[in-house]
């Protein structure tokens, strides 16, 4: 599948939501808004989950829901993951994923399934009951009893949501990597930025039941007409390759669009991808380049446009290569350099800042 | 032996009422109950108060309308008459119709509040899972709610094994057929024979507390007795 259409209307008592969109069914698209914007409800509506949505979903031209037909969610082929884990309590930590397992159509293979537990950690727990588990320890077996079943689309409700800090950050790497590995395209609900940032590729942002901007997350991440900009946490999201480890000083060289970039972190295998992630406030802006500073990473970069925010701040986009940069400087700062768009300036990252 | 042969063959029509009732309210009472449980029908409450009013009608009410329905010219009686079936009053094919209708409440009640109590996410959960909704109602709702069934079912049980009014009604009290262990005990305090009535009272006291004490023992993390 390459996209799914959506054209819905959803009321409720004192809410709408109204989406009329093509989502794209390849990597991790991620629904973002607070709650209350009508993201479950939009998933929801997608898995069948919601009967009295009106209008009409379709996938590649089939038709999921229009105004005379309903496919079940049992027909849809999709996987859900619940906020709350929701395992089958009669039913211990084997037998949930089973359920699944012997209901599927083209279930993941055995390999596949042992290698997978493994990486979860649910090996050992396959003889458990669900009220013998911890929340993070349920959770996992919950994503893992809908992966089993190799979903022609994978969705997830803030999977992380009602779980402790500890919790997430075991489940997070094992999400961004099973994403990266498997082929099926996922729909990624959340209200957490940080987990967007580290899992998603595109990026649905949600308000008030209406879609307010689509597309790449780099790009969404850093419109200045967007809000996702102008938070108080702006970051940009940018994908380097891992090109030298220097054991001295325990630091790895990444490449941007053909430019260094140095981070501290433990040695990572050559050639690989890493995303990394930029706080706007981490930016500052130089006319020419420094030689005398403590800051290694000095990047070239042209301003793409820039926006007062407040009375006192400016937030700058700056293109390097294909990548974009979010920059916030005060707006004393701007004037004085005199920075407008097309200029090209030096970006400068500390790099005590940069998280891999 | 203090019990006579009367005594036991009213023991025996006993056990064998509330047997086939409580297998019968289980069948007819599930899909009820889960009808109840999920639908969002506006007028569910009068389906809900019908089935209740056993729970509060003095029997001889509820079994003189049953007798009349039972009989010849009755709605349910005159259906079976004409189909050619055997007359229902004073029957014991009519005394399992009216249990079916007394000991409703006490079957119904507790699966309506298992069901409801599961919620919809086990449900849904199932159906993302690839189950249909048949397959979600035996492998997800009846396991789930699998205490509810056993109170359902000994309060069923329990409930007619101790009716006297309505059995009074429309049965009558014809040993071998519809003299049930709860008459016979008020024939013997009739006639004096306290013995008897001891024995067979004695009977069904122990019967129920055996009950109750196997429920509560097969299933300690739950309440028999259900709100």
């Amino acid at each position: 599948m390459t996209s799914i259409r959506v054209d819905i209307s959803v009321q409720r008592d004192d809410f709408t939501l109204e989406v009329n969109t093509d989502i794209a069914l390849s990597g991790v698209t991620a629904i973002f808004g607070s709650s209350g914007s009508g993201k479950t409800t939009l998933l929801r509506s997608i898995a069948g989950l919601i009967n009295n949505t009106q209008g009409s979903i379709r996938v590649n031209n089939v038709v999921w829901q229009n105004e005379t037909e309903f496919l079940s969610t049992h027909r849809r082929g999709v996987g859900f993951v619940f906020q709350q884990p929701s395992l089958f309590e009669h039913l211990n930590v084997k037998k949930n994923i089973d359920f699944g397992l012997h209901r599927a159509k083209a279930p993941m293979s055995p390999k596949q399934i042992q290698l997978m537990l493994d990486l979860m950690g649910i090996q050992p727990l396959l003889n458990r009951m669900p009220w013998q588990l911890s929340g993070g320890e349920q959770q996992r077996v919950a994503i893992a009893r809908t992966l089993v079943t190799n979903p022609n689309l994978l969705l997830l409700d803030e999977p992380l949501a009602a779980l402790g800090d500890d919790q997430k950050s075991d489940i997070l790497p094992f999400l961004t990597q099973t994403f990266k590995q498997l082929s099926i395209p996922v729909v990624y609900v959340s209200h957490v930025k940080d987990e967007i940032a580290k899992l998603a590729d595109h990026l649905v942002l949600l308000e008030s039941g209406k879609i307010i901007g689509q597309g790449e997350i780099k790009e969404m991440f850093t419109s200045l007409d967007l809000p996702l900009a102008h938070a108080l946490d702006a970051e940009s999201v940018i994908e380097t390759e891992v090109t030298d480890y220097d054991e001295n000083f325990g630091l790895v060289r990444l490449t941007l669009a053909g430019i260094s970039l140095h981070v501290a972190s433990p040695p990572l295998t050559l050639g690989s991808h890493v995303r990394l992630q930029i706080f706007a406030r981490d930016i500052s802006i130089a006319l020419e380049k420094p030689n005398n500073s403590s800051i290694l990473n000095v990047i070239p970069v042209i301003i793409d446009s820039l926006k007062q925010q407040g009375k006192s701040q400016v937030n700058l986009r700056l293109l390097v290569g294909n990548s974009v940069l979010l920059s916030r400087i005060t707006r004393k700062s701007a004037l004085q350099l005199n920075l407008k768009p097309g200029d090209s300036v030096y970006a400068q990252i500390k790099t005590a800042a940069i998280c891999v | 032996m203090i019990l006579d042969q009367q005594d036991l063959t009213a023991l025996w029509v006993t056990l064998k009422l509330a047997s086939i009732s409580t297998l019968l309210l289980l069948v007819l009472g599930t899909p009820l109950a889960w009808w109840l449980a999920r639908s969002r029908w506006r007028f569910k409450l009068v389906i809900e108060a019908l089935i209740a009013l056993p729970l509060i009608l003095p029997p001889s009410v509820l079994g003189f309308y049953l007798l009349l329905a039972l009989g010849p010219n009755g709605p349910i009686g005159g259906v079976v008459d004409f189909l050619g079936g055997p007359p229902l009053a004073f029957s014991f094919s009519g005394l399992v119709i009216g249990s079916v209708f007394y000991s409703l409440p006490f079957v119904v009640q507790p699966l309506q509040n298992g069901f409801s109590s599961l919620g919809r996410r086990p449900l849904e959960v199932a159906a993302t899972l690839g189950a249909s909704p048949l397959d979600q109602f035996f492998s997800v709702a009846i396991p789930m709610a699998k205490s509810s069934f056993i109170t359902a079912g000994v309060l069923g049980f329990a409930h007619t094994l101790g009716e006297f009014g309505v059995v009074l009604m429309i049965g009558g009290n014809i040993p071998g057929s519809t003299q049930v262990a709860s008459i016979a005990i008020y024939d013997h305090v009739e006639t004096l024979e306290y013995a008897q009535a001891h024995a067979l009272a004695g009977c069904l006291l122990l019967l129920s507390f055996v009950m109750l004490l196997l429920v509560y023992g097969a299933n300690r993390r739950y309440s028999v007795v259900t709100p």
